[in-house]
């Protein structure tokens, strides 16, 4: 039997406001519990909601880099259900009239092609706090800071097909928001985070099976495993003969099981009405160009531009202009030397290898743009080779100082002084007869023999072309 | 419209409300008396009507992103059951 | 001195007759005589209201004053204030003491005018009657057995009774008009969004709204001057420009046009409270007004979409009394379940939790469409009825309850004929409209009251009838001793 998998991702996006959705308190990350928790949060009788501007313009803006329909009137409802986390018994959210409509995304998957994705809404709602289990004499300990910081909830349509294109598509909201500058995505701080709904049904069936949905699923890593180990259990049941439940499952990452969770099963009956604290949110066109004539070039075009004004290939455009902070800092490259191509390898392949390894991001790193501009310049004005760029490269990471200062005090300028390379070329030639012999024999692999031997004595230095000439003219006599 | 006891225990739960059997009782009555008076809406012609949630139909006003309040933890916690090292304490959330 | 209203004590204030000091003394001391009897207050604040007479008197001295400076009044103890317990009427908040004002409050604070204390009420305004109160009926001051009528019975029978000048009060259904009613008062329920609900505990936000009991026009308009207004911090006040609600006051009314709805004058209205009414009615003719028969033909519809509109939103607003963060808690629970079970179950009184279960039920799954959204178009009906009428006539006037007050415990065991009592009163607040309730005779020795409908933001033109009817008659005077 073949199977295929549905997958619909709902993601909460935490947005990058500096106070909450409907009150004046901070949302700053790792304050001491309950110090920004203040009255309304906490949910005293007679405190109101007033929405935050700023908000509401991220979600607009949103919606407009996804090519939606934005809500001209959008209604927040309030979801109703007990929770010692959600101090007003109910989340103020959005039901039938969000801020997002209908739009889509565009992802790039592994081989090359794309996929459109449609987006089914986006709508506002707030978060709610957290429970620390911590033993407080068998008692749970709420800190409310959390509840009602400002999230934008992206639904996508069931048209997800594997757990590969499940990341895909969240790579490339996550490099949307960071576009927009809506939300800092950190997932290892919850600030975005997915759930998942998926469903297998046998190929060619066009009623879709009975979903499961993941919660806590915190990195594109275990998005990738959550959904495959959930497809594999619900496969198995099925080839069993069994049926699947419709629940809610959690994904555990250390054992790498998705597991029923009980608790949550009682009763989902959320009484969801519109808010009567808040009046529906009316926007104008007015509104909406203003929030328009904001919008940053978004990854898609950037990557056209680069592929069409550096000629780069279009996978080095996308893997550098999917990230904001790389694309930037490529271009910041291409300023300071004038070589798209040298600048998009040294970017996304050097650079980012140590990155990678040193798990820092590319804000932090200690080779400017400016620093890998000038040695991409030393490269092209042929003061070094390419392979002794490395060596300055590792240097520059090292904190040895900018291209020009390494390689005065280190002594690597590339030898271009033919007489010189003769004289080299000269006495390989004359400490090998052997090797000669063969090569006039006509074994032409030994010339990377020479060209061996000579760097070796010029300490890599010699100028890789020169030596190239210079041996083939002398050998050839 | 008649109210059985499961109902109410249905209602009941969702609102986090205890009721003793005689209240479940008293209440399933009650509710049948105020559902007949509920109902005697059902008669009027509202097919051409949108709902109305509020009197006044303005937008929604819109606040600047400011950080107003401050911590008043000490202050607020005073008037809670329940707190230790800042946080509220209630019986053990079972995840 | 007691026998004076917000307006004269006012006066008396300027001209140096008393001091702010004496007044409040005098009537902190007649509340504890005779208040006994009442049970209108839950809380008083001697020892702040007398700190803030002192402060009235030394700006007075400065110079420094507001036309109210020094007034003291009652506040419905549904507005917090800051270090004085506010409980709602309710176990659940039994304990809760506020670090912050409503804005209501803030405003008369700001004005200098003295808080006497913290008026009874149904608990969390849910009753007609005030005998839902945790902390026990209120006597009407017209007949001791009697109810003052609800949800503001407390600021009502307080005012009745000489132990304020003036009070404020909350109107969700008739909360101010049909108390001031049973007990001889002007009371004036402001436009939806008029006065801000920031501090006021929710009953129903979409319905809720402040408003004054007073002795007359005149004392609500001072009162209203200091509370309406715009407030940034509740999305749903409205940015209208206040005005001076004394202004008009003594415009006249000839020309006038006044409708009579039908409805208000069928079947169930007692027969001598609409002989009464009707002969208010043309008091006003002989003002220079025409009375009109109008229809408000989907009014009878009012009272059943209120039972759902108004317990729905009030299932939600009460669902944050889970004694976790303030307020009542069950003494050692077992479990997160019975911790807000037995906390709610525990805290709240029986008309509360039977409106928190019909609310939820009606926007339980399956019932939503057919109860809250059917609701909420009954709701439009309403109001476009009322948009209706006010093409053709300028107000719409008739009995604010069907009948005197009545006896304590007669009601309390059929909640229908309760909901009931509100049957003239509820469309005003569906449709968001303003309305007064003036005193308009005796039946049995017994006040009653004409209801008064106006257009959004018309106050001051509703309080001009009021006052221009009181300066044609003398109902509002009528007092019982007590």
């Amino acid at each position: 039997m073949e199977w295929e998998t549905v997958i619909g991702l709902e993601v909460h996006v935490q947005l990058a406001t500096n106070s909450k959705l409907f009150s004046g308190s901070s949302i700053e990350f790792g304050a001491e519990p309950n110090t920004q928790a203040n009255i309304y949060d906490l949910a005293l009788p007679g405190t109101l909601p007033v929405l935050n501007k700023e908000a509401l313009k991220m979600a607009v803006k949103f919606g407009l880099a996804i090519d939606a329909e934005i809500g001209k009137k959008s209604v927040f409802d309030r979801k109703n259900y007990f929770y010692p986390d959600l101090p007003k018994g109910y989340q103020t959210s959005q039901l039938d009239f969000p801020t997002v409509g209908k739009g889509s995304l565009k992802v790039t998957l592994e081989d090359g092609s794309t996929k459109v994705i449609g987006i089914t809404r986006a709508h506002m709602e707030e978060d709610a706090g957290k429970s620390l289990h911590e033993d407080f004499h068998g008692e749970t300990g709420i800190d409310l800071n959390r509840a009602g910081t400002p999230l934008l909830e992206i639904v996508s349509e069931p048209e997800i097909r594997s757990a590969v294109e499940a990341v895909a598509y969240l790579k490339k909201l996550h490099s949307l928001i960071l576009y927009l500058g809506i939300s800092d995505g950190d997932m290892s701080k919850g600030n975005m985070r997915c759930d998942a709904n998926v469903s297998v049904r046998l190929k060619g069936e066009t009623e879709f099976g009975t979903r499961a949905e993941i919660k806590n699923i915190n990195s594109f890593k275990y998005v990738e495993k959550a959904i495959n180990i959930e497809v594999e259990r619900q496969i198995d049941i099925l080839e069993d003969g069994g049926r699947i439940v419709q629940e809610t499952r959690l994904y555990d990452s250390e054992k790498n099981e998705t597991r029923s969770m009980r608790s949550k099963e009682v009763a989902n009956d959320y009484r969801y009405f519109p808010e009567p604290d808040l009046l529906p949110v009316i926007i104008d066109e007015a509104f909406i160009e203003e929030i328009r004539e904001t919008l940053p070039e978004l990854p898609d075009a950037k990557r056209q531009r680069f592929m069409d004004e550096y000629k780069l290939s279009e996978y080095d455009a996308l893997v550098l202009a999917n990230d904001l902070a790389i694309a930037s800092y490529f271009e910041a490259v291409v300023a300071s030397c004038n070589n798209a191509k040298l600048s998009a390898n040294w970017v996304s392949v050097d650079l980012q290898a140590h990155l990678n390894e040193a798990d820092i991001p590319i804000s932090e790193s200690p080779v400017t743009p400016e620093m890998l501009g000038g040695l991409i310049n030393k490269i092209t004005d042929n003061t070094i080779s390419t392979k002794i760029a490395k060596t300055v490269f590792e240097a520059m990471l090292a904190g040895e100082g900018n291209a020009e200062q390494i390689i005065e005090t280190r002594g690597l300028k590339q030898v271009t002084d033919s007489g010189a390379i003769e004289a080299m070329v000269d006495a390989v030639i004359a400490n090998n007869p052997e090797q000669v012999e063969q090569y006039r024999a006509g074994k032409e692999k030994v010339f990377g023999f020479f060209v061996g031997k000579i760097m070796q004595a010029s300490k890599g230095k010699a100028n890789p072309a020169q030596v190239n000439q210079i041996l083939k003219d002398k050998l050839s006599n | 419209m008649s109210i059985s006891a499961d109902d109410i225990a249905y209602i009941a739960n969702l609102a986090r409300l205890q009721l003793s059997e005689a209240e479940k009782q008293k209440a399933a009555h009650n509710f049948e008396n105020i559902l007949a008076l509920i109902d005697q809406m059902q008669s009027a012609d509202t097919d051409q009507l949108e709902p109305l949630s509020h009197a006044i139909e303005t937008s929604q006003p819109l606040r600047e992103d400011i950080v107003t309040e401050q911590n008043q933890r000490d202050e607020l916690q005073k008037i809670a059951p329940k707190c230790e090292k800042g946080l509220y304490l209630v019986p053990k959330v079972l995840e | 001195m007691f026998k004076s209203g917000i307006a004269d004590i006012s006066r008396s204030l300027a001209a140096g007759e008393f001091s702010s000091e004496e007044i409040t003394k005098a009537y902190l001391a007649r509340i504890k005589e005779k208040d006994k009897e009442l049970n209108s207050f839950i809380t008083l604040c001697e020892e702040q209201a007398l700190a803030q007479a002192k402060t009235a008197d030394a700006n007075r001295a400065k110079g420094e004053v507001h036309l109210l400076t020094g007034v003291p009044i009652a506040h419905k103890d549904i507005f917090c204030t800051t270090g004085i317990r506010t409980s709602c009427g309710s176990r659940m908040l039994d304990n809760f003491i506020a670090p912050y004002n409503a804005t209501v409050v803030e405003n008369f604070n700001q004005a200098g005018v003295i808080t006497l204390g913290k008026t009874n009420m149904d608990e969390f305004a849910m009753g007609s009657s005030n005998e839902t109160s945790y902390y026990g009926a209120v006597h009407n001051p017209w007949n001791k057995e009697l109810v003052p009528g609800g949800s503001s019975g407390g600021s009502a029978a307080a005012v009745a009774a000489h132990l304020c000048p003036g009070a404020t009060a909350t109107d969700t259904g008739g909360s101010i008009r049909q108390p001031a009613a049973f007990c001889g008062l002007t009371g004036l329920k402001p436009t939806y969004g008029r006065v801000s609900r920031w501090g006021m505990i929710a009953f129903a936000s979409s319905l809720d709204q402040a408003g004054t009991l007073t002795r007359s026009a005149e004392d609500a308009a001072l009162m209203l001057n200091v509370m309406a207004g715009h407030d940034p911090k509740d999305s749903t006040s409205i940015n209208i420009a206040t005005e001076d609600y004394t202004t008009n006051l003594n415009k006249p009314l000839q020309g006038l046009k006044i409708g009579i709805p039908v409805q208000h004058f069928a079947k169930g209205l007692n027969a001598e409270v609409e002989t009464n009414i009707r002969y208010a009615l043309s008091e006003f003719e002989k003002l220079g007004a025409t009375l009109k028969e109008i229809s408000l033909p989907n009014s009878h519809q009012s009272v059943s979409a209120y039972y759902v509109i108004a317990p729905a939103e009030a299932s939600a607003n009460l669902s944050r009394y889970d004694g976790v963060r303030y307020g009542y808690r069950c003494e050692n629970p077992k479990d997160l379940e019975d911790l807000y079970k037995r906390t709610r179950s525990e805290g709240f009184g029986a008309e509360v939790k039977r409106r928190i279960m019909i609310g939820t039920y009606a926007l339980s799954a399956g019932y939503y469409d057919a109860y809250y959204i059917k609701a909420q178009k009954i709701r439009r009906l309403i109001k476009n009825d009322f948009d209706a009428a006010f093409t053709d006539v300028d107000v719409i006037m008739g009995p604010t309850s069907p009948h005197t007050a009545f006896k304590i415990g007669a009601q309390t065991n059929d909640p229908v004929s309760m909901y009931l009592e509100d049957i003239y009163t509820i469309a005003v607040n569906l449709a968001g409209l303003p309305g007064i309730s003036v005193p308009a005779g005796l039946v049995n020795n017994l006040p009653i009251g004409l209801q008064i409908i106006g257009k959004n933001f018309s106050e001051s033109h509703l309080l001009n009838i009021a006052h221009q009817f009181q300066q044609a008659t003398d109902w509002h005077t009528r007092t019982r001793e007590i």
